[in-house]
């Protein structure tokens, strides 16, 4: 089972190496849907051994020694609860985008599938290490092929939306590259004999304690490189882009699969590394991901292109994720990863369709459309229920998700504020009117577009890459236990451990010691701490 | 063994919706029958189990549950699990019947009514997965599954709505019914927070027995209140209660057996399903407040109704306006009244929506004989006469209207007198003597315009361009629903006494639920409530007879002896005819306010993003590129003119030392000699 881990994470990049040989663009399209395939079908093993009960216990782990000599730095990819259900919608997306791109890219076939096939791997590689420097190098490994995607076999404004996302990431990733070094140091001299290490289960651990005022600007440079990710508001500004820009494969990626690393990082890294840091900036990281929640839909209403649509409602649905993650309670995280896996399946059903109209008239404008239904029946029943799904209909799986974190959130103890729920519930009525709306402009109403009269219907291909999407929609909605079950364990105790964590680093913290500003800020945290204490 | 049942009756419908969304077109006559058949399956079921129930079980509520989602253990809160619970107490097993009878009768009607539709398959799909929904409201004994369903049933109701979606009219109502919905179910969704917040579970019977142990949200009855206004927001959206009326009368949009079913009888009535279900919990001051907002509808929506021409139009509000009724009811405490009238209501009400289908629809092939295209079929200004041809239509049409007007016989007259008897019994009680002014105002005006309607509809001359006798009436599958309708809009079927309801099975069977909130914040107890009834009763009958009796009375003074002129009044009237017209103004009002604000907003948001949060990353671009342009510069001229400097110094000093360099012995012992004698002075 350790290899078959192994064999799912590198089989799509020895597919991209064996693309090199391949003579035809079908051969080309055949190797990458095999290689997807296979790489998806051997995953599905991991999950039905995935030891539910345990899952806090990192399984099918492979480590090496130590890579560098001199620093305790090691090759460990394992699946815990955190990283499963993100690591299978990674591999469950592979095949789905590869078809999604067999007659829409002309240009450079074979770049194009070595490059989603690299991203392939370094998405795989970054939900699967357990190693920060390996997590890192898995991290940036996926900008680039990204920053070929958009930046080759993009729209017109292709190279300046690429280069604002390859640098913005950048930046970001850079400064948490500095707060790794220091923390790899900082760990070793604490509990590793002086050998620098960023083994993430001995930084994870409750005997690593780190000051409360190191802790502050960590998780600050941690935080900011993964809300850049998010993206969460204000750092959202290279997404509308990026995505507009991006063919259809790389925007599904780039919802689906890469905007989850800001929050997976969020919840892998942030939370047990510095959780007196989380619980002080809790509040705030609430408030920003609420006003992402608003702002995202007030500003998706009013685009002009369905893409940039799509976009901003991503910044409105991972401000949900994101109030889940720091409302620091089970029910709340759990939604935030159910959520994560939600709006990876809607909303990469929905720039899955809108490529779908894409490639039929070249326009993303939702001027150019209106009355579709009554041309492609079959298209509208998808394009339905995935603009359902986004928009948190009970029985489909948004709902889920939303549902845990906004009741979550009511509850918490860090947020403190019911005006957390009461706001980000106002999402869910703006995600109505946005989504609807558009919904409507697009496929209700009579034809007005001559061009539009003679559309054909989703051809079998089509069908098949979007009904396994509409499957998982549903049954989350359905049963939500059946995928939820997976992250239980390790989120109680992650959560806890880091309760607890938190509250000893408190205790030994002398008050005196921190500056006046740190001091102020951790009163908050002990308000929290007490009245954990009292229940 | 009844739980299993209540299971079927659930689940038909959405078996029928499955078949038919994959395989409607397949199946012969598009499904139609097959569809028909669950849903009468469901309603024969539900009629024994309304039966067993009643009759073997009286007291008790049936109840079932199985664990349906565990979602995690939260620290604070504790396990979160949520069942698929069933309850089955009287108040459900009366409403499954109404709801499958009347889902019933439209899946008949529409097999006439929606003959060679587009899309019929569709349709009926879609009525099955709203008789689910409905049915799982009813059947749910927990506020989250209540939500799901409760939502479910939103957007069965978008779907049919939208049915017609070239119509962009059509399209335009779903949106707003779904979205204005929304706003109510956000309430409401906060509301069920505060409670699970508080009590860790969602099951009613757990919550009311929480509180009634003296267990408050947040230790504060002021929380309690917050908890049921909150809820009964919800009601306000699904039951089209003032100020989130204005999705209803857009609603009509729909195909009219969707009027009837979902946007008159059933759906709409889900709002005060709700209320009857959180009851125990509300207290006196969240009951203040649904009494108020009821007869704030009620009042409403019957003077615009008074006004319009659209046959739907006049029916959806006068749908409002008895929705308001019905709430009004449950707030002042007139329980069982309240939702008497939403039974009796469900079933004439659904008659007159059926009627008006049966009217267009000999309208709409009348006008399509003369190739009229441009005729509206639905304005009753272009109808009269219409009885001789339809009589079936007509006389089943009168008996709702008579129901509807509160006159004596009628089921209508039954429920209406009692909640009537109630406001007037809250006025002594409470001195709130507003409520019964409105109640009976109200009742006088919906004699008035129920009657106008039927008057110009089917009485006088027919007006219009088409000619009368191209009008023939509807099918059987059409007419047989009307008269079953017809039929249960008599009193008979809820009381053997024709002038007072109290002494039927109905109020036997369904009793007001004892109030488990704190004793200071109660409202009055039945039996205190009950009492001040009593005492009014017979003036409360009185009156409403007296007032129906004058509105009717005036709207044949007016439309069938035109003895007063219509027009006359109405501009010696005014601002006040002109305000009922355009329906108050809301739309316009909600339009500028909110919709347009919201867009203003957005726009200015979007210039935002545009421009500062993306100008200020842009800005950080602009400035390392202009440092980085500096820094050629430095680099150019400073560090590597550091650079070229210290090469030239080099330079420098080797030229200079290269001149010393003479290569004459002489000058160097000249070197020699004077560097000891240097060196001599330097070290002693």
């Amino acid at each position: 089972m350790d290899i078959l881990l192994q064999i799912v994470i590198y089989l799509p990049l020895l597919g991209a190496l064996v693309l090199l040989a391949a003579r035809t663009d079908e051969m080309v399209r055949m190797i990458s849907l095999f290689v997807t395939l296979a790489s998806f079908a051997l995953s599905v093993p991991l999950m039905l051994n995935f030891d539910v009960a345990n899952s806090h216990v990192a399984q099918f782990m492979t480590e090496t020694g130590p890579l560098l000599a001199g620093l305790d730095v090691k090759y460990i990819t394992a699946l815990d609860g955190l990283s499963l259900l993100l690591f299978m919608l990674t591999t469950f997306f592979g095949p789905i985008v590869v078809l999604s791109s067999w007659t829409s890219i002309k240009k450079h076939v074979k770049g194009f599938f070595a490059m989603l096939l690299i991203l392939q791997t370094g998405s795989l590689g970054v939900f699967a290490s357990l190693d920060l420097v390996v997590f890192y190098v898995f991290f940036e490994v996926t900008l680039i092929p990204m920053y070929f995607l958009i930046g080759i076999w993009g729209g017109e404004g292709r190279i300046a939306a690429t280069i604002k996302f390859f640098l913005y990431t950048l930046v970001g990733s850079l400064i948490m590259l500095v707060a790794l070094i220091y923390l790899g140091f900082h760990a070793g001299d604490a509990i590793n004999n002086g050998v620098f290490t960023t083994d993430w289960r001995l930084l994870s651990s409750p005997v690593y304690q780190i000051g409360l005022v190191e802790q502050t600007w960590l998780f600050l440079a941690f935080a900011l490189a993964f809300c850049i990710k998010v993206p969460l508001f204000p750092f959202h500004t290279w997404l509308p882009y990026a995505h507009t820009e991006a063919p259809t494969a790389g925007s599904v990626v780039l919802a689906a699969i890469m905007l989850k690393m800001g929050t997976y990082g969020l919840v892998r890294f942030c939370l047990p590394f510095f959780p007196n840091a989380s619980e002080a900036f809790a509040p705030w990281m609430g408030a920003l991901a609420v006003i992402g929640i608003i702002y995202g839909a007030l500003v998706a209403m009013v685009q002009k292109d369905v893409k940039k649509l799509v976009a901003y409602s991503s910044v409105s649905h991972l401000g949900f994720v994101v109030l889940g993650i720091f409302a620091l309670n089970t029910m709340a995280v759990q939604g935030a990863i159910i959520q994560m896996v939600n709006h990876g399946l809607s909303t990469g059903a929905l720039f899955l369709i809108v490529g779908m109209i894409y490639d039929r008239r070249h326009t993303r404008m939702i001027s150019d459309f209106g009355g579709l239904s009554g041309v492609m029946p079959v298209f509208a029943v998808f394009f339905m229920i995935a603009t359902l799904a986004s928009v948190g209909l009970p029985g489909l799986n948004g709902f889920v998700g939303e549902f845990l974190i906004l009741n979550g959130a009511f509850h918490s103890v860090v947020l403190n504020s019911y005006w957390f729920t009461i706001l980000g519930a106002t999402g869910v009525i703006l995600a109505a009117v946005y989504m609807l709306w558009m919904y409507r402009r697009v496929m209700f109403g009579p034809i007005t577009n001559k061009l539009n009269e003679k559309l054909a219907d989703l051809n079998a291909r089509e069908i098949t890459l979007l009904v396994p999407v509409m499957i998982f929609i549903v049954w989350i909605g359905i049963r939500p236990t059946h995928f939820t079950q997976y992250s239980e364990h390790q989120v109680t105790q992650l959560l806890e451990e880091s309760r607890e964590k938190s509250a000893a680093i408190l205790q030994s913290a002398k008050a005196d010691e921190l500056p006046g500003w740190a001091g102020k800020f951790y009163d908050i945290t002990q308000e929290f701490a007490s009245k954990i204490g009292e229940e | 063994m009844l739980i299993q049942l209540s299971l079927i009756i659930l689940l038909a419908p959405m078996l029928g919706f499955l078949v038919l969304i994959f395989a409607g077109k397949k199946l012969p006559r598009n499904g139609d029958w097959f569809a028909t058949g669950l849903i009468t399956l469901s309603f024969a079921l539900s009629l024994y189990l309304l039966i067993t129930k009643l009759t073997l079980h009286h007291g008790e509520a049936i109840t079932g549950t199985m664990t349906w989602v565990v979602l995690g253990n939260a620290a604070e809160a504790g396990s979160l699990t949520v069942p698929f619970g069933i309850m089955i107490d009287n108040l459900a097993a009366v409403m499954l019947v109404v709801v499958t009878l009347i889902s019933m009768l439209v899946h008949f009607f529409s097999v006439g009514y929606m003959h060679g539709d587009v899309r019929y398959s569709r349709y009926y799909a879609y009525l099955g997965l709203f008789s689910f929904s409905m049915l799982g409201i009813v059947l749910t004994d927990n506020l989250l599954m209540m939500y799901i369903f409760w939502e479910l049933v939103g957007i069965s109701s978008y779907l049919l709505i939208g049915h017609w979606y070239e119509k962009k009219s059509a399209s335009n109502a779903a949106n707003k019914a779904f979205i204005v919905n929304r706003i109510g179910d956000a309430g409401m969704f906060i509301g069920i927070m505060i409670l699970f917040a508080s009590f860790s579970t969602f099951a009613f019977g757990a919550i009311f027995d929480t509180v009634a142990a003296g267990n408050l949200p947040f230790n504060s009855t002021a929380w309690l209140t917050a908890a049921g206004v909150l809820i009964f927001c919800g009601a306000v959206g699904k039951s089209a209660q003032f100020p989130l009326h204005v999705w209803l009368p857009d609603a009509m949009e729909g195909p009219t057996p969707i009027s009837a079913l979902i946007h008159a009888a059933t759906m709409v009535a889900a709002g005060v399903y709700l209320v009857a279900r959180v009851f125990p919990i509300l207290t006196a001051d969240a009951l203040l407040i649904i009494a108020y907002i009821g007869a704030i509808t009620a009042l409403i929506a019957a003077t615009i109704a008074i006004t319009q021409f659209d046959i739907k139009k006049v029916l959806a509000y006068s749908t409002i306006s008895q929705l308001g009724y019905m709430i009004m009811g449950l707030g002042v405490g007139a329980y069982t009244a309240g939702f008497m009238h939403l039974v009796t209501h469900a079933s004439f009400k659904a008659g007159l929506f059926l009627g008006a289908g049966s009217v267009i629809y000999a309208m709409h092939n009348a006008l399509h004989k003369k190739n009229d295209h441009h005729t509206d079929a639905q304005d009753i200004r272009n109808m009269g006469g219409l009885k001789s041809r339809m009589p079936v239509t007509y006389w089943t049409f009168l008996i709702f209207t008579l129901a509807i007007s509160g006159i004596p016989l009628t089921s209508g007259f039954l429920s209406k007198d009692e909640i009537l008897a109630g406001t007037l019994a809250f006025g002594t009680l409470s001195g709130h003597w507003l409520l019964p002014i409105i109640g009976f105002a109200v009742a006088g005006l919906t004699a008035f315009y129920m009657f106008r309607l039927l008057i110009l509809t089917f009485h006088g001359k027919h007006a219009g361009t088409t000619s009368l006798d191209d009008v023939v009436e509807s099918p059987k599958v059409m007419t047989i629903p009307l008269m079953v309708l017809g039929a249960l809009s008599l009193f008979v079927f809820y009381s053997f006494n024709p002038f007072g309801a109290s002494s039927g099975w109905f109020f036997a069977a369904i009793e007001r639920p004892a109030s488990v909130v704190p004793a200071l914040m109660q409202p009055a107890t039945s039996a205190v409530f009950h009492d001040a009834v009593s005492s009014m009763h017979t003036l409360a009958m009185v009156l409403s007879i007296l007032i129906a009796a004058a509105g009717v009375l005036f709207a044949l003074a007016v439309y069938q002896w035109n003895k007063v002129s219509a027009d006359r009044m109405a501009s010696s009237l005014g601002f006040m005819y002109r305000g009922s017209l355009n329906k108050w103004y809301f739309d316009e009002m909600y339009g500028s306010v909110f919709v347009n604000g919201t867009i203003g907003i957005t726009k200015i948001l979007r210039w935002f993003d545009e421009n500062i949060v993306d100008g200020a990353v842009n800005g950080a671009a602009t400035v390392t590129s202009r440092i980085s342009v500096v820094s050629r510069w430095f680099d150019n001229t400073v560090v590597d003119g550091l650079v070229n400097l210290s090469a030239r110094l080099t330079e420098m000093t080797g030229t200079l030392l290269g001149k010393i360099q003479t290569g004459k012995v002489q000058t160097y012992f000249i070197y020699i000699v004077f560097s000891f004698i240097v060196l001599f002075f330097l070290f002693i």
